[in-house]
C-alpha cells in the first residue's frame, strides 16, 4: 500500500486541470510545482548532505538564464572588431543547456568551498548568489540588464514538420512541470538509495567516522552539489519558458529563503518533505488571497510557519510518520520491511510521491 | 608491517606531535600511552590519513602512505576505531556494518563475515534493525569494532576503547581485542588506562606533550620507575 501512494498522488495530481477548470489556479498549481523541484533539489544538499546552501537560487537562476540565452541567441562584443554571434538554438537543447551549466557551477562551488564547510559554504553560496544577480543586472550587453530578456519562447518538443508540442498554454506546462517533477523525485530516491545515498548520510551523521570507512568526503558532497544544482537549474528553465521573461530579480535571496522554508516545514532529509513543504507554502500566499486582508496575509504565513518550527521540529513528514507508527502500534525499532531504509527517509502515507 | 619516522603533526600553528617515530610489526598488540592532550589520537590519525602529517614517513607493508587518502589507507588494510562518537547514531546496526563494508564489493564473502560477527556478538544479531544511537555504551562499542572488523583489515587503530564504558564492559572490550589479535590481526592500541593496557601489550610507547618518551615491552614499561610514578600511581 505504501509503495502505491506515491503513484496515486501523482494520478490525483494529473487528475486535476479535468476537474478544475480555474486558470488561475492552474497558474498558482504550475508555480508552485516550479518552486517545489527547487526546493526537493535544495534538500538533497541540505537534508541529505546536512550542508546548507543560502545561495541555491543562484543554480535556478543561471539553469533560467542560460536556457532564455540559448534559446534567444545572443552576441558578445568583445572589441570593435570581433563578435561572437551565438544562434538561437531548439529550446529543448536550451533547456539542457541550462540544467548542463547549472550543474557545472554547483561542481565548481562544490570544489572550491568543501575544503572549507559548514558556516563557510553558507557563506560562500549566499555571494556567489549576489554576484550572479550583479553580474545579471550589469552584463546589459548580454542580459538586458534591469530591462529583462523577453520574448523567450515556449519549450516545443517534437519532430520538426512532422508533429510539434508547444507548451505555451497553460495545461500543457502543468503536465510537463508535473513529468519533471517525477522524474526529479525519481532520481533523488534511486540517488539516496544507492551508495552514494549511504555516503551522504553518513557524512551528515558523523563526517570524521565517514573519512574512516573510506568514503571519500569533498568526492560525494561535491557529486551532490552538483546533482542538486543542476536540478535546481531545472527548475529555472521550465520557469523562464513558462513566464517567458526573466529578470535580475530571479537572483534574489527571497526565492532561497522560500525553499529553505518549504524544505524545513516539510521535513528535511525525507523524499516527500520538500513535496509538502511545497505544496503548502507555495499554495498559502495565494489561498490567503482569497479570504484574508492584504496586510494579514504575511502575517498568517509567518504564524503558519513559526508554529510548523515550534510543534513539528522535524519537520510535517517525520511528524506523521511518527504517528502513523504509533497509531499502528510499531515499535520504533524499524522492524518493519518498508521501512527498512536509512534514518529519515520513511516517507509519510498519503503525502508522497 | 608498519613504521613511522619522524612525524610531526600540526593543527593550524599549534603541534600537536613531534618527531614521532615507532614501528608495529605483524601480529603485534603495541599501546600507546600517555596523559591527555599528549598526542595519542593524533598519531592514530595521522596513520589512518585524517590528519596527514606535515612531516615525516608512514610506511606500512613496504608502501608510503604518509599523505594517501584515508580511503586508500582503508583499502590497505589499516582500519580506524575512533574514540567518543564511535557510531553513525541515526542508522541501524546493519547499516551500520554496511558502512564497515563500504570499500568491499566481495558480496558473498561479505555474507559470510557478517555471520561470523554475528555469532561473535549475537547481541548485535538480536538488534540488526535497531538503531544505533539507542544501543548501550557496550553494545557501541562492539559494533564499532564489527564495523571496522568487518572490512577485514591487517591492522586496526584502537582509540581509546574503554573510554566511557562500565568496569565490566571494558574488561570484555580488552578481552575482545586480544582476541582479534590472536587471530592474527597486528593491533595498535591507544589507552588512557596505562596498566590494563601494558599488561595486555606485547609493546608499549609512552608519549608526552606530543614527544616520544620511553617505550618498551609491557613488564620493562611497568616496572620502569617514571611510567611507576607518573602513570601507575606510584
Amino acid at each position: 500500500m505504501r509503495r502505491l501512494l506515491p503513484w496515486l498522488f501523482v494520478v490525483f495530481l494529473a487528475s486535476v486541470p479535468q476537474w478544475m477548470h480555474d486558470q488561475y489556479f492552474l497558474h498558482v498549481l504550475i508555480n508552485t510545482g516550479i518552486f517545489t523541484i527547487a526546493a526537493m533539489s535544495l534538500n538533497l544538499l541540505l537534508g541529505f548532505t546536512g550542508q546548507l546552501s543560502l545561495g541555491h537560487v543562484a543554480f535556478f537562476g543561471i539553469g533560467a538564464y542560460t536556457s532564455a540565452l540559448v534559446s534567444l541567441g545572443f552576441d558578445l562584443h568583445f572589441n570593435d572588431s570581433y563578435v561572437f554571434v551565438f544562434e538561437r538554438k531548439p529550446v529543448w537543447f536550451a533547456f539542457v543547456c541550462g540544467i548542463a551549466v547549472a550543474g557545472l557551477c554547483g561542481w565548481a562551488i562544490g570544489r572550491l568551498s568543501f575544503k572549507v564547510r559548514g558556516a563557510y559554504f553558507v557563506i560562500v553560496t549566499i555571494s556567489f548568489a549576489q554576484v550572479m544577480r550583479l553580474v545579471a543586472l550589469n552584463w546589459v550587453d548580454l542580459t538586458e540588464g534591469p530591462m529583462a530578456l523577453n520574448n523567450i519562447p515556449p519549450i516545443t518538443l517534437g519532430i520538426p514538420g512532422i508533429w510539434e508540442l508547444t507548451f505555451l498554454r497553460k495545461l500543457p506546462n502543468y503536465y510537463l512541470i508535473l513529468c519533471v517533477a517525477v522524474l526529479s523525485y525519481i532520481v533523488i530516491h534511486r540517488l539516496v538509495h544507492s551508495r552514494a545515498g549511504r555516503a551522504f548520510i553518513a557524512l551528515r551523521e558523523n563526517e570524521p567516522l565517514a573519512a574512516s570507512v573510506g568514503i571519500d568526503v569533498t568526492r560525494y558532497l561535491v557529486l551532490a552539489t552538483a546533482v542538486s544544482a543542476g536540478m535546481a537549474g531545472a527548475a529555472g528553465g521550465l520557469y523562464t519558458h513558462y513566464v517567458r521573461i526573466v529578470d535580475p530579480d530571479i537572483f534574489l535571496f527571497i526565492y532561497t529563503v522560500t525553499m529553505v522554508i518549504m524544505v524545513i516545514s516539510g521535513g528535511k532529509g525525507t523524499l516527500a518533505g520538500p513535496i509538502v513543504g511545497g505544496l503548502i507554502f507555495g499554495m498559502l500566499p495565494q489561498v490567503l488571497r482569497e479570504f484574508a486582508r492584504p496586510e494579514a496575509q504575511w502575517i498568517i504565513y509567518g504564524v503558519a510557519m513559526m508554529v510548523i518550527v515550534l510543534f513539528l521540529p522535524q519537520g510535517i513528514v517525520p511528524a506523521i510518520s511518527a504517528l502513523w507508527r504509533r497509531r499502528s502500534g510499531r515499535s520504533p525499532d524499524r522492524s518493519d520491511p518498508e521501512s527498512k531504509t536509512m534514518a529519515g527517509l520513511h516517507t509519510a502515507p498519503g503525502a508522497a510521491p | 608491517m608498519l613504521k613511522i619516522e619522524g612525524v610531526t603533526c600540526r593543527y593550524g600553528k599549534v603541534t600537536a606531535i613531534r618527531d614521532i617515530s615507532l614501528e608495529v610489526r605483524e601480529g603485534e598488540l603495541v599501546t600507546l600511552i600517555g596523559a591527555n592532550g599528549a598526542g595519542k589520537t593524533t598519531t592514530l590519525k595521522a596513520i589512518s590519513g585524517l590528519l596527514p602529517p606535515a612531516e615525516g614517513r608512514v610506511v606500512f607493508a613496504g608502501e608510503e602512505i604518509t599523505r594517501a587518502s584515508a580511503r586508500r589507507i582503508l583499502a590497505l588494510g589499516i582500519a580506524h576505531c575512533p574514540e567518543g562518537r564511535r557510531v553513525f547514531a541515526d542508522m541501524t546496526v546493519q547499516e551500520n556494518l554496511d558502512m564497515g563494508c563500504y570499500l568491499r564489493s566481495d558480496k558473498a564473502a561479505i555474507v559470510r563475515d557478517l555471520d561470523r560477527l554475528f555469532a561473535r556478538f549475537p547481541k548485535l544479531a538480536e538488534r540488526r534493525k535497531q538503531i544505533a544511537g539507542t544501543l548501550s555504551g557496550g553494545e557501541q562499542q562492539m559494533l564499532a569494532i564489527g564495523r571496522a572488523l568487518i572490512s577485514r583489515p591487517k591492522l586496526m587503530l584502537f582509540d581509546e576503547p574503554s573510554l566511557g564504558l562500565a568496569p565490566t564492559i571494558v574488561e570484555q572490550t580488552f578481552a575482545i581485542i586480544s582476541e582479534i589479535r590472536g587471530e592474527g590481526t597486528t593491533v595498535l592500541m591507544v589507552e588512557q588506562n596505562a596498566l590494563a593496557a601494558l599488561r595486555m601489550c606485547d609493546r608499549s610507547y609512552l608519549l608526552e606533550s606530543g614527544r616520544m618518551t620511553q617505550s618498551g615491552t609491557g613488564r620493562e614499561m611497568i616496572d620502569n620507575p617514571h611510567v611507576k610514578q607518573a602513570y601507575l600511581g606510584g
